[in-house]
């Protein structure tokens, strides 16, 4: 079974996000970013089914130089090969021009499976997954949380407003996976060692015969013409408990507000 | 020049009524132009007299047991069709799942741009203007350059339900759908029910998050919410991990609520969860990191142990009850 699993490098989602007022984009310090955690479970699911039924994982990912660090992170999880699609004329790509770049990326990759996040935790659209899939004629079966491979049929458990549905297709699929698929592995010392000495196929927009007006900045029609800055911070009451002295402020507090 | 025509896209919930999502977008559409609704539904047809109500000018019906028995194809097939026909200059989503799943498909087949979890949208001459926050402190100014439609996915409880009178034209869809497109079946759907009151009518909401420590701690989230009639929520962490159904997930992925009271319990704050709850009236926060997030949009915080300060807490307003 062949698995492609589209992985990105984002900043810590533990810090705040900073946006240029300049550029009004996402200020993306390399030092200060990692394979979004979203991704880990794709990647894991990916190996958890090449575990189980023979085949190899393929992590894909666009972006700087710098993202060559999300597809280490993969590769020492586990993942066999990896493919970085790097030039400057991707800076600036909005969901449309992503997913054509990821689509003339995997399209030719062959994969029976081909696995997204259901968002990325940055710019967090929702948009690149379905998108992708459309552009290479997959089905795509969304927001798994189980997913079980049997021949070459697919089925997926999801949690969806209506309640939790069963959805079943047949591969290839592209499917994306929410934080209950799996729970990530975290690479072993020899995995790390192993992947920092692992190939990597650098691909540029030309290797991909794609057209640079279609992707980056000049093929982006989602334009950001401004960005305010609100703060939310509150100046709110902060108080230490020390063994349940808070309940008689919690109560007070309750009562000012009128809820008791 | 014409009045603009805005779609909304309905999804139908479980008892065969439109969405209240969906409902909420048709208060947006009146105010940017002429309202239409698209229902691709077995159901669709029940739909019609509510969405009119809501101030639909015209429902376009389509109820072909395929849109029940299939997901995402067949739907993206008659959308398609349907935009190319009418040219709507442009189509709202609700921020649900297999909305979702349609308007990121289209985004594909149209080859055109979308945007996101907005907030409002207003037209400056022809270009769109779209308001879309980014994060908990930061809103962006978004514009699409395509000629249309734009497709816009917009947050939860953006705007209000309004219930205006009114009654729509039924526009009959009956596209020429291929089995061959009909790719992904739905096996079954298990409805999650739950118990006390419904989280986005609740006025107070007590929510759980990983500092509970384990499955079986959220018992005291729910005797709280239970003491003060409200309604127990959940982070996306605590659903993902399985400890609660998703219908109690408060967030971004989740519901988006504005309670008068809202207590975080053990929750840290990723945008994530304060994009779905940082409307609320007043917030209490109980965690025992210091710095945690959730501080930032707290009106009142505890920086202590939620095992012991809740069920005391729970305790004494038995009492004074």
């Amino acid at each position: 079974m062949n698995i492609v699993v589209c992985v990105k490098h984002v900043p810590n989602p533990d810090l705040p996000m900073v946006v240029d007022p300049e550029t009004r984009r996402l200020v993306r310090d390399p030092g200060e970013s990692v394979l979004d955690t979203a991704d880990e479970y794709g990647v894991e699911i990916a190996l958890q089914l090449a575990e189980m039924h023979g085949g190899e994982v393929t992590v894909v990912t666009m972006g700087p130089e710098a993202a060559d660090d999300a597809l280490r992170r993969a590769l020492a999880m586990g993942a066999h090969n990896a493919m970085h699609i790097v030039d400057e004329s991707l800076a600036g790509s909005d969901a449309l021009g992503t997913a054509r770049t990821l689509a003339a990326a995997v399209e030719p990759l062959d994969a029976d499976l081909v696995i997204c996040a259901t968002e990325s935790t940055d710019a967090y659209s929702g948009m690149v997954p379905g998108a992708l899939a459309e552009m290479l004629g997959l089905p795509q079966l969304t927001f798994a949380r189980e997913a079980e491979v049997d021949g070459d049929s697919i089925t997926v458990k999801r949690a969806v407003d209506t309640g939790v549905q069963t959805i079943q297709a047949t591969l290839p699929v592209v499917m994306t996976v929410t934080a209950s698929i799996a729970e990530p592995r975290y690479p072993t010392f020899r995995g790390l060692m192993q992947a920092k000495r692992k190939p990597v196929d650098v691909k540029s927009l030309a290797d991909l015969g794609l057209d640079a007006s279609l992707v980056g900045e000049a093929g982006a029609q989602e334009r950001v013409t401004e960005i305010a800055t609100e703060t939310v911070e509150k100046e709110g009451v902060k108080i230490h408990d020390d063994g349940g002295d808070s309940i008689d402020q919690i109560v007070a507090y309750l009562k000012r507000i009128e809820v008791i | 020049m014409a009045e603009r025509r805005v779609w909304v896209w309905v999804e139908v919930d479980v008892e065969g009524r439109p969405d209240k999502l969906s409902l909420e977008l048709l208060t947006l559409a009146r105010s940017i132009g002429t309202a239409e609704a698209v229902v691709l539904h077995p159901d669709a047809a029940g739909t019609v007299e509510l969405l009119g109500e809501h101030g639909a000018s015209a429902v376009y019906v389509g109820n072909d047991a395929r849109f029940g028995d299939f997901v995402v194809d067949p739907h993206v097939d008659a959308m398609a069709a349907l935009l190319n026909d009418e040219s709507p200059d442009l189509v709202l989503f609700p921020s649900m799942f297999s909305a979702r799943d349609i308007q990121a498909r289209l985004v594909g087949r149209l080859g055109i741009g979308a945007i996101s979890n907005a907030t409002n949208v207003s037209y400056d001459g022809d270009d769109i203007v779209v308001t879309a926050p980014y994060g908990a402190e930061t809103i962006g100014t978004v514009t699409l350059d395509n000629d249309g439609p734009h497709l816009v996915q917009i947050r939860p409880k953006a705007f209000p339900i309004e219930a205006v009178g009114g009654s729509a034209e039924v526009r009959e869809v009956s596209p020429a759908i291929d089995d061959s497109r009909c790719r992904v079946r739905l096996l079954e759907t298990i409805e999650e029910v739950s118990e006390g009151p419904n989280l986005e009518d609740a006025t107070v909401i007590v929510s759980g998050g990983r500092g509970l420590g384990s499955a079986d701690n959220y018992i005291i989230v729910e005797e709280l919410a239970g003491q003060l009639g409200g309604a127990p929520g959940a982070s996306r962490a605590i659903v993902d991990a399985g400890w609660v159904p998703y219908s109690h997930q408060v967030g971004q992925t989740g519901k988006v609520v504005k309670p008068s009271l809202y207590v975080a319990v053990g929750i840290s704050g990723a945008i994530q969860h304060l994009v779905g709850m940082q409307g609320s009236s007043n917030i209490i926060a109980i965690n025992t990191d210091e710095d945690a997030p959730i501080f930032d949009v707290a009106d009142f915080g505890v920086v202590g142990d939620a095992l012991q300060i809740v069920p005391a807490l729970t305790a004494r307003l038995r009492e004074e009850s």
